[in-house]
């Protein structure tokens, strides 16, 4: 018996269609099935948010199919107020759990880390794998929410205790719906704890030679980050999701506190719980969730900006070291999210700063960004298209965080509309953005096609534009107290407003009708795209040594790296860039910055 | 335009002959020079089953930790915590799952022993390995009469905050050493069929060595505030 390193990939190639496409061990294929749950995951978010759009725009209005969906739920396709929040609960469940985790990070962190640091696999496929099963049975358990007989939860993709906890008196789906949901995030946070486990070791210690820390590209960097938060922050979200099941099946009162009345009964069979501790437990996760969201996006973006300005960031070290301490300070402003929970104010003062603090790093980062983008020759196409949009949006969405880092504004502004626009462009446009751009990025070297440009930047136009018109009135409206989670607008206060809701559901429409461009440009290319070559965006790094479409154990001999990720503005046989895994010396044609 | 050569990774040699030095902005493994001896370079990557298993054990750690503030929150709020007596039996268990560990301990030595040449019929490696396996179903059956005997004194999982922090605790806990005996039993099988790596066992030895050191510290979590 001989100590031997284990190899990158112990598996050998798949030899049937079981094995090849469904239960695959190829990180390639794990990723791919990812990306395709995240596509049918952000399509029913997104119809789930043109049925509440619609209603609160039209409160009257039946929407066609919802009564099949639900007859007790939307009686004539005219919700009740109570499914509304339902639809509200999936609506966020679906997108921040199973796309904006599962897009930018898993499927393409899976896809492409192992290339990108010139390993043949994960270290432990089988782990890959059941990552992604389990996040599909996450998934499917879910989805299965919306057939039991009370329907889905009604309190939010948050699960407020004791809402969440207390059981069906507290309202349609809070019985079985609710416990579905938390077996689902449980479920969900296994499966990503088994893929963090992998991403870091893969990123450790299955480098290809020369692969030094500071050669790995960004968006390599960026999943190893995210990994890092992940692997901490799902693992509290887990004890919380079996604490709150425990409360539902076993009589256990950790989230229900004594004397709770609900519907005029008395709540005897509890007592002592308390509601804080599942907000604590929750928003220790939630939080650096949205840097899970983000931090992917940012290295992606980063990674196509780069190949499309033909020159490396100002500072590849400032931006990198920033995404470290985004990982850190994650931890320590999930309070922030509290402050009107009735949390001490000077807790409040504690959470407020390390808030503020946080912007410092972001806002370093934003600065490289557009720092290096000026004066560049930036090549226009979709994928660095969407990474502009990402900035934008990043940038929109993170000043009014500038507000709401603060408790005096964020008391006022907590309940409003205004919270509602402030995350969805920071969190879910902006990272939905930098998904678009990993796709239309690396799609010829998944699928080995190229996708359409022209739909893919009539995409780009029509969801830049239709993102603004739908998230910026929505500070307009939360400055105007317009409340948040309200099926109905019936205040007369409110009644001023319901033009500017209407425009929004307008907006909200046409750019889900752009998405659903992009899908067709999708599922057209897969097929009937030009074929791509192995380096159609002329990129350095290893992704782009190996070729298209990628043998299953991505590269014919394991590379060997000489270069730094981003060698562009050089002089060398290839052009104006340099591959890392190519051994030419090369002169550089700019003065380095 | 400014042309200026672009400069080849550098390498310094090490005071060892033979190695080399990384010369790196971070990272594990040696660059490789321009024109430098590519036979001279190693790979002293750590294997992935140790890091793998030091992520699994922060992720434990990490669940635990919120397990551990939920309880000190729920406590420290509640009108209805009441003090239960542990059964007398976990302290026996706990020298259960210490022997464990030395057994296994054993179990390394000696694999360690034959894997190194030194000696190929070193000990009997795998029944010291069955012993632990032995010592850990104990340990498992040790803690099921734990809960009979509450049971038997009416505490149930809904009775008390207390119960319930004590049954969470320990069925988690037990969870987990199941899943430590399935490694023993993946260690076992390999060791039979000469395949078992020294980084599987490594990291095996600290999965175990892991959930006794948690049991020690749920054991006093239980004891201080339950």
């Amino acid at each position: 018996m001989h100590d031997v390193h284990a190899p990158a990939a112990h598996h050998g190639p798949p030899t049937t269609f079981i094995s090849k496409h469904v239960f695959s061990l190829d990180h390639k294929v794990i990723g791919k099935q990812y990306y395709a749950m995240a596509l049918v995951a952000a399509f029913i978010g997104m119809f789930l948010s043109w049925a509440m759009r619609i209603h609160l725009a039209w409160t009257n209005a039946a929407i066609p199919g919802l009564q099949i969906l639900s007859p007790n739920g939307a009686p004539g396709g005219v919700m009740t107020p109570e499914y509304y929040l339902q639809i509200l609960t999936m609506h966020g469940t679906m997108m921040v759990f199973f796309v904006l985790t599962t897009a930018p990070f898993a499927a393409f962190g899976n896809y492409f880390l192992p290339i990108q640091v010139g390993a043949e696999d994960m270290p432990f496929p089988h782990f890959n794998m059941m990552s992604f099963w389990v996040t599909f049975v996450a998934f499917l358990t879910l989805c299965a929410a919306f057939f039991v007989p009370q329907g889905p939860p009604l309190s939010g993709w948050t699960a407020y205790a004791p809402l969440s906890a207390i059981g069906p008196v507290a309202g349609p789906g809070e019985g079985t719906g609710q416990i579905l949901w938390a077996a689902s995030i449980g479920l969900f946070c296994i499966g990503q704890l088994l893929g963090s486990l992998n991403f870091i070791s893969t990123t450790l210690d299955l480098r290809a030679k020369g692969m030094s820390l500071m050669r790995l590209p960004l968006s390599a960097w960026a999943w190893f980050i995210t990994s890092c938060i992940g692997l901490t922050a799902f693992a509290v979200l887990l004890p919380g999701c079996i604490l709150l099941i425990l409360d539902h099946v076993a009589g256990t009162s950790f989230f229900i506190p004594g004397g709770l009345v609900l519907n005029d009964q008395l709540q005897s069979a509890h007592s002592g719980g308390s509601t804080l501790l599942w907000q604590h437990l929750f928003w220790f996760f939630g939080h650096p969730e949205v840097y899970i969201a983000i931090v992917p996006a940012m290295g992606i973006v980063s990674h196509v900006l780069i190949t499309n300005m033909r020159r490396p960031m100002l500072s590849h070290r400032a931006l990198l070291y920033s995404m470290i301490a985004i990982g850190f300070l994650s931890y320590v402003v999930y309070g922030h999210h509290m402050f009107v929970s009735g949390m001490n104010p000077f807790s409040a003062l504690v959470f407020s700063f390390p808030t503020l603090v946080i912007t410092i790093p972001a806002t370093i980062i934003t600065l490289i960004w557009l720092g290096s983008l000026y004066g560049s020759q930036l090549r226009i196409n979709s994928a660095s298209l969407f990474a502009l949009g990402f900035v934008s949006m990043f940038i929109s969405g993170g000043i009014s965080g500038f507000f709401l880092a603060q408790p005096s504004l964020d008391i006022l502004l907590h309940a409003t509309y205004f919270v509602v626009g402030h995350f969805h462009l920071v969190m879910g446009v902006a990272a939905m953005f930098g998904i678009y751009a990993g796709t239309y990025f690396w799609f010829p070297k998944m699928f080995g096609r190229m996708m359409n440009e022209t739909w893919g930047k009539v995409h780009f136009w029509m969801s830049f534009v239709g993102a603004y018109c739908i998230f910026m009135p929505f500070h307009y409206l939360g400055i105007a107290a317009n409340v948040r989670r309200y099926s109905a607008f019936v205040d007369d206060y409110l009644q001023p407003l319901i033009p500017v809701h209407k425009f929004i559901t307008i907006a909200a429409l046409f750019t889900g009708f752009a998405q659903m461009i992009f899908l067709f440009n999708f599922l057209h290319s897969l097929w009937f795209g030009e074929k791509a070559s192995d380096n159609p965006w002329e990129g350095t790094s290893l992704e782009w040594s190996t070729k298209t479409p990628v043998p299953w154990n991505n590269f014919d001999t394991i590379p060997v790296v000489y270069h730094d990720p981003y060698q562009y503005g050089v002089e060398s046989s290839t052009g104006d860039y340099v591959m890392q895994a190519s051994p030419e010396q090369v002169k550089t044609l700019h003065d380095e910055a | 335009m400014a042309t200026t050569v672009h400069e080849q990774p550098k390498l310094k040699p090490s005071r060892e002959p033979g190695k080399w030095q990384p010369d790196l902005g971070g990272g594990g493994r040696i660059p490789v020079p321009a024109d430098g001896p590519m036979r001279s370079l190693k790979d002293f990557s750590e294997p992935p089953a140790s890091t793998a298993m030091w992520v699994l054990i922060a992720a434990i750690v990490m669940s635990f930790a919120a397990f551990t503030s939920a309880l000190v929150v729920r406590q420290g709020g509640a009108l209805d915590w009441r003090h239960l007596t542990l059964p007398p039996i976990l302290f026996l268990n706990t020298v259960v799952i210490l022997l464990s560990s030395v057994s296994l301990e054993i179990t390394r030595r000696q694999i360690g022993i034959r894997m190194s040449a030194r000696s190929v019929r070193s000990g009997k490696p795998a029944l010291w390995l069955g012993a632990t396996a032995f010592l850990g179903s104990l340990f498992i059956a040790g803690q099921y009469a734990a809960w009979l005997q509450l049971r038997a004194q009416g505490l149930y999982m809904s009775t008390s905050p207390n119960s319930s922090f004590f049954y969470l605790f320990t069925v988690l806990h037990a969870l987990h050493v199941l899943g430590g005996m399935i490694g023993l039993l993946y260690v076992g099988v390999k060791l039979e069929r000469m395949t078992l790596r020294r980084s599987t066992l490594t990291a095996m030895c600290r999965y175990w060595h892991f959930i006794g050191i948690l049991w020690l510290y749920l054991l006093y979590i239980l004891w201080a505030r339950i």
